[in-house]
């Protein structure tokens, strides 16, 4: 990487933030407790808003913060209190060889980690690309997009209807 | 910026997210692991949506957030049930479907 890049602000921002989501990342799966691991997931969602806002997305980020850490983390919320007998930490959240998870995501991350150095290099993201509208993102998803649109309606119309007949009392 | 640090952090979560599925036993675990992975996902469909100068990763981002939100929605639902039926969101216990 060149020295000067480093410089701009929006590199800074970026190291900050991906310090931060990585960080929140790893308390996400390593805690102990529940309601501290939704905690944790917060601020991982809301760090990548914040990536999208330096990827000129503004209204995928604001739908992220609405969405995600509106009602995601709502319902995850109530999930946990609706399912778990004391708040505090538990030493029974992991699987008895969940040491095995290690070796695959550290494979994992190695080959991918490979693969992107290989295909995309050295390859810089557009400075002075356009902030994508939230008029621009709507001509797409009714216009070439309106039948995944409806599509996907009909999956959140199936949701709603399947939520309701697993979690009713009868 | 370079396409690849963003493309580097969506990697490091996916991982993390995968690590998750795998070590945790608590269902509502495991669907935050699922949160985490579908997050990077997003991360990488709008760096390439800013590398091509196009709108149409930002629309499957979204597309994207929404099944998420149908997922947790049913998950939860489902990790309700298996605790009023059992006591318990472990997911070892759920081995009735063993041979």
């Amino acid at each position: 990487m060149l020295a000067a890049d480093m410089l701009i602000a929006q590199n800074v921002g970026f190291y900050i933030i991906a310090a931060i989501m990585v960080v929140g990342a790893l308390r996400v799966v390593t805690t102990r407790n529940v309601v501290h691991a939704a905690l944790w997931l917060v601020v991982v969602l809301a760090g990548a808003a914040a990536q999208y806002v330096l990827l000129a997305a503004e209204f995928v980020a604001i739908t992220q913060v609405m969405v995600y850490i509106g009602a995601v983390m709502v319902l995850f919320l109530f999930g946990t209190m609706l399912t778990r007998a004391q708040i505090g930490a538990e030493d029974n959240l992991n699987n008895k060889n969940w040491f095995i998870g290690i070796p695959v995501a550290v494979l994992m991350f190695a080959t991918m980690v490979i693969a992107l150095n290989d295909g995309f290099g050295n390859e810089k993201l557009p400075m002075d690309a356009p902030v994508v509208t939230t008029q621009q993102v709507s001509d797409q998803i009714f216009g070439p997009y309106l039948l995944p649109f409806w599509a996907l309606s009909f999956v959140l119309l199936a949701a709603v209807i399947g939520a309701i007949v697993l979690a009713r009392r009868d | 910026m370079l396409l690849n640090e963003f493309l580097i952090l969506g990697a490091v979560l996916f991982c993390i997210g995968v690590y998750g599925v795998i070590a945790r036993k608590n269902a509502v675990m495991v669907l935050m692991s699922i949160e985490l992975i579908l997050n990077s996902v997003n991360i990488n469909l709008l760096a390439f949506s800013l590398r091509n100068g196009s709108t149409d990763g930002h629309t499957f981002a979204l597309y994207v957030i929404a099944v998420a939100a149908a997922e947790v929605g049913v998950g939860l639902a489902m990790v309700l049930l298996m605790y009023r039926n059992r006591r318990s969101v472990g997911l070892d216990e759920l081995s009735e479907m063993k041979g």
